[in-house]
């Protein structure tokens, strides 16, 4: 029989809050210790118990790890999803099954495997009662490790990890594991093709979180104020800052340099990180799209009170109940001009669980060299799974605190400062903290309304030019915040624009266009709003530039029509919102739908020359946004 | 972190820090003529004065409103947070851990923290937040011109809003059943009272609500909208009628009260407000004796003045995070960036 190695993917099928979680980290992280580039994703229902779950794994030689809409592999545990699942199967897969799930199965285009789950469970003498159901999900994994491969080390090794080294449970889940893998190979004849085979390409490699890894950045970051309330994705944020503060912020005093409160609400979260921010600590608070829509007039008055302020935002599908447990990247149109008036936000976008921490410490230098909020929008995908990864670094840069006067600058400075005044032409102001001694220190801080010296005013002009200098500081904020990435062609006619976690599926997109189609690209993976001048570029060099999103309206299709109006004839939107995971699936076919093999007529000379215009003169952009308005809306009657 | 900067020469009437009173004061006030809330103000002033609190020592807050507008109007070398309407709970909680030596003296109102700002009232109580927390209380909404607010009375005529059909909040009850550690009412025309409880508040450590009733001399009563409507209908100028306010002089009590005395004081538009003070016996450190005197003067419409409860014995909600004796926002990157060998430690905590 061919032989499938490292190039299939696994979904498993159970029943939400059935403590079938270990047993899949188990497969994931064992598969991941054998060298072979994995990744695996929970799909899981906004329950507690009961409700059907799947976790789904790809492993992928090439490190094509995006989610993948074929099942190769099922294991059916859940009765109520048994017929979904074995009609999910691949042809020319495998399916196991818990085999008192009395269902019939009539696929003979897969190798069907029962799994006596229960009878190995009540035979082992080692296994309490109690705890029978949730060792049960050992079987699986065992069973499924004999009948691919799998090195029984790294599985030890995983389940160690995950007990924190505590032998008892450990004991009892690998004899579990053993018992299944005993009797596979006893009882069952291979029939598939799928196999795992070792490999070297995670060497070196860590598997993390998005937002545990958030949590350590911040505290790498020096974070020293969480305010914070639960919500679904982004609840481990903070929960890892309570896990690791105490570990990495250590004193021999025993005393803390942090405090971390749960708010009563996310008005509360934000207003006391807000507090705290304007009193001179790095504050942060984590929330996802619901708490952010509480967090809107904070945000605002932080913006125009020039208070800096880490927001981070794990993005799911909302508002309240129906699928608060997908994952979506539909906030960003509502964080781009967060707040009443007119505002202009900063917007980091970590695409993978390596720059959730990178940017949980950027963040804060950011912020405070800006002083503006700075929202950090990642998503549940990258959030809540885990994801392989490059170690994390180091902060290769030392803390960036801005501009603050101490009681020894303002003595030289005869007392002499404005808190609002640009004395340097960036439009970046200096301020004091509250605790400073000199008597000249303090200023009274509002929203609008405030002078250069920070004393009240509803003067027209005084409130015009302090605007003015507001939208000057988003030009600044472009030398601070992290350019994009690129990946593939720079020649190509192609261009493709995305964000976030949607990076694996969009390699492999881009991957199988050139492959199986013959169309060459380059993907632009925007980290920021401001946009840098990298974007301008690449923008100006691509005929056709496709991008790509999970929602359906195309939040940042529609933010680069207001941003480069001048090339909104070469934008194509491949938006896509089933609240699940990216896959190339969707992304190559929303490619093919639209891409044209002609090349787009007359676009290219002419607008190169508004281009070098627009990135140097603001003022010619600010028309262009006017005119970019209309040509959005007359897109958005199109659709 | 009390140390009192170099002066070159105290003056006379300066006080134990070397200020004198000119240094408390704020901007001159914006709100109506005879407002009560300008009443408090003085009295802060006078209070922390007295006090010699170092005005870099104190942190003002307030949210949106009449009330909220008043730290303009008192100690301008003190940093100051005007936040958002009903939010300044969240703001003082946040920015008292910036510096955990300093106090704060939050002003509010009955609007800002009864309704809008009920929830981040009641939690700032509980956290026991280092916090003076006064709610300027006038029973109306100013600044919109003259709503009910949620601590207006059942039957409260007001002439554009009718009867006010709704059951009162009582701030001290409130603060007293979410567990606030000092809880105190006044009479915004009693300034030596007001001023009293101000100076025991801001030694209090730990949250310390004052609900001074502070009668709005604008909207509040019936009779000058009536007499404002008459003027801008005379003078042809309809747009007028509800913004022109006829100059008055605040309400002050002519005498002092005695202990457990029970008065009545005629408002400006004639109604009374009727002023019972604490009882010579009453223990405000037993909190079950505290709601028993709120509901025995809530029965006989009586408003009770003086300090209803204190409890010394919680700690402040800063005291509880073990911090570090030097502020937080002192901090640099030694204290606050795990040293490079963290890096692996955390690389190697991951699998």
């Amino acid at each position: 029989m061919t032989k499938i190695v490292n190039d299939f993917s696994i979904t498993v099928g159970t029943k939400n809050g059935s403590g079938s979680s270990t047993a899949n980290n188990t497969i994931l992280r064992a598969i991941f210790k054998m060298g072979i580039p994995v990744s695996g994703k929970n799909l899981f229902p906004s329950n507690i118990q009961g409700l059907p779950t799947w976790y789904t794994i790809r492993v992928n030689k090439d490190g094509f790890i995006g989610r993948t809409e074929t099942n190769d592999i099922v294991i059916a545990m859940n009765p109520d999803s048994f017929v979904r699942d074995l009609a999910s199967v691949t042809p020319g897969g495998a399916f196991f099954y818990a085999d008192d799930i009395k269902q019939p199965v009539t696929r003979p285009d897969i190798a069907a495997y029962p799994m006596p789950i229960k009878t190995i469970v009540k035979n082992d003498p080692n296994i309490p009662t109690d705890y029978r159901d949730l060792v049960g999900n050992m079987v699986y994994v065992g069973i499924l490790a004999h009948m691919i491969g799998m090195d029984f080390d790294k599985i030890l090794a995983a389940l160690t990890f995950h007990f924190k080294g505590k032998q008892k449970p450990i004991d009892m889940n690998f004899n579990a594991l053993k018992a299944g893998a005993d009797w596979a190979k006893a009882n069952l004849e291979k029939k598939d093709h799928f196999w795992v085979e070792p490999m070297d390409k995670t060497e070196g490699m860590i598997m993390a979180d998005g937002n545990t890894a958030a949590a350590l950045g911040s505290i790498f970051g020096g974070v020293q104020f969480v305010g914070w309330y639960p919500i679904t994705p982004a609840t481990s944020l903070a929960e890892a800052l309570n896990d690791y503060l105490p570990i990495l912020r250590k004193r021999e005093d025993g005393k803390h340099t942090y405090a971390v409160v749960q708010a009563e609400d996310e008005l509360a979260a934000l207003g006391m990180a807000i507090g705290a921010g304007w009193a001179g600590l790095r504050a942060m608070t984590s929330t996802s799209g619901p708490g952010l829509s509480l967090m809107t007039e904070f945000a605002g008055l932080a913006y125009y009170a020039e208070v800096p302020v880490v927001i981070w935002d794990v993005q799911r599908i909302g508002p309240s109940t129906g699928l608060p447990t997908r994952t979506s990247q539909g906030d960003l149109m509502f964080t781009y001009t967060i707040g009443h008036g007119d505002s202009h936000s900063v917007i980091l976008l970590p695409g993978d669980v390596y720059e959730c921490f990178e940017f949980g410490w950027k963040s804060f230098d950011i912020s405070e060299r800006l002083q503006t909020p700075v929202f950090v929008l990642s998503d549940l995908d990258m959030g809540m799974n885990q994801w392989m990864s490059k170690p994390f670094n180091y902060p290769e840069t030392p803390m960036d605190r801005g501009k603050i006067l101490w009681e020894k600058d303002l003595e030289e400075l005869k007392g002499n400062w404005g808190r609002y005044l640009d004395k340097d032409g960036d439009a970046l102001t200096y301020r004091t903290f509250p605790g400073n001694k000199h008597p000249l220190s303090s200023y009274f801080t509002r929203g609008t309304g405030h002078d250069e010296y920070a004393k009240y005013t509803e003067d027209s002009g005084i409130y015009i030019k302090n605007m003015e200098r507001l939208a000057r500081k988003q030009i600044t904020a472009k030398q601070y915040v992290p350019a994009p990435v690129l990946h593939g062609n720079p020649k190509a006619s192609v261009g493709i624009i995305a964000y976030g976690s949607t990076e694996n599926a969009i390699f492999e997109a881009q991957d199988q266009l050139e492959k199986d189609h013959g169309i060459q690209s380059e993907f632009l993976r925007v980290r920021a709003i401001p946009f840098t001048k990298e974007v301008d570029e690449f923008i100006e060099r691509h005929d056709q530039i496709f991008v790509v999103e999970m929602n359906r309206d195309s939040q940042m299709l529609q933010i680069l029509y207001t941003e480069y109006p001048q090339y909104a004839t070469k934008f194509r939107a491949v938006a896509y919102h089933d609240g699940l995971p990216a896959a190339a699936k969707w992304i190559r076919e929303g490619i093919l739908a639209k891409h044209s093999k002609q090349k787009v007529a007359g676009s290219k000379p002419k607008a190169k020359k508004t281009a070098s215009k627009a990135a140097t003169k603001p003022k010619v952009r600010k028309e262009a946004v006017k005119a970019s308005a209309k040509k959005s809306t007359a897109k958005s009657k199109k659709k | 972190m009390t140390e009192t900067l170099p002066m070159a020469g105290a003056p006379a009437n300066a006080n134990a820090v070397g200020l004198t009173k000119n240094d408390y004061r704020g901007f001159p006030s914006t709100l109506c003529q005879g407002c009560g809330h300008n009443s408090i103000s003085n009295q802060i002033v006078s209070a922390l004065f007295e006090m010699s609190v170092l005005p870099e020592d104190v942190i003002k807050f307030s949210g949106i409103g009449c009330s909220s507008k008043s730290p303009t109007y008192f100690m301008n070398r003190s940093f100051g947070f005007n936040s958002l309407h009903g939010r300044m709970p969240s703001i003082a909680t946040g920015a008292l851990f910036g510096d955990a030596h300093m106090k704060g003296i939050g002003v509010s109102g009955d609007g800002d923290s009864a309704s809008i700002g009920m929830g981040q009232f009641k939690h700032a109580m509980r956290r026991n937040v280092n916090l003076v927390y006064i709610v300027e209380n006038n029973g109306v909404y100013g600044l919109t011109k003259g709503q009910f607010s949620a601590t207006a009375e059942k039957g409260l005529h007001l002439k554009k809003q009718g009867d006010n059909p709704y059951m009162p909040v009582d701030i001290c009850m409130e603060a007293l059943i979410s567990n606030a550690t000092f809880v105190a009412r006044s009479f915004a025309g009693n300034p030596k009272q007001v001023k009293e409880i101000l100076k025991a508040a801001y030694a209090h450590n730990g949250i310390a609500v004052l609900d001074i009733i502070s009668p709005c001399v604008t909207f509040n009563n019936q009779e000058n909208a009536y007499h404002s409507y008459a003027w801008g209908k005379d003078h042809e100028e309809p747009l007028h009628e509800i913004s022109y306010i006829a100059p008055r002089s605040e309400i002050m009590l002519e005498q002092e009260m005695n202990e457990g005395e029970i008065r009545e004081v005629a408002m400006h538009d004639g109604s009374t407000v009727i002023l019972k003070n604490l009882e010579k016996g009453y223990d405000p450190t037993n909190r079950y004796q505290a709601l028993h005197a709120l509901e025995e003067a809530q029965q006989n419409n009586w408003l009770l003045t003086g300090i209803i409860y204190v409890n010394t014995t919680k700690p402040a909600l800063t005291d509880i995070y073990n911090l570090v004796d030097t502020p937080l926002n002192r901090l640099t990157e030694p204290d606050l960036r795990p040293e490079r060998a963290m890096i692996d430690k955390v690389n190697a905590l991951m699998f």
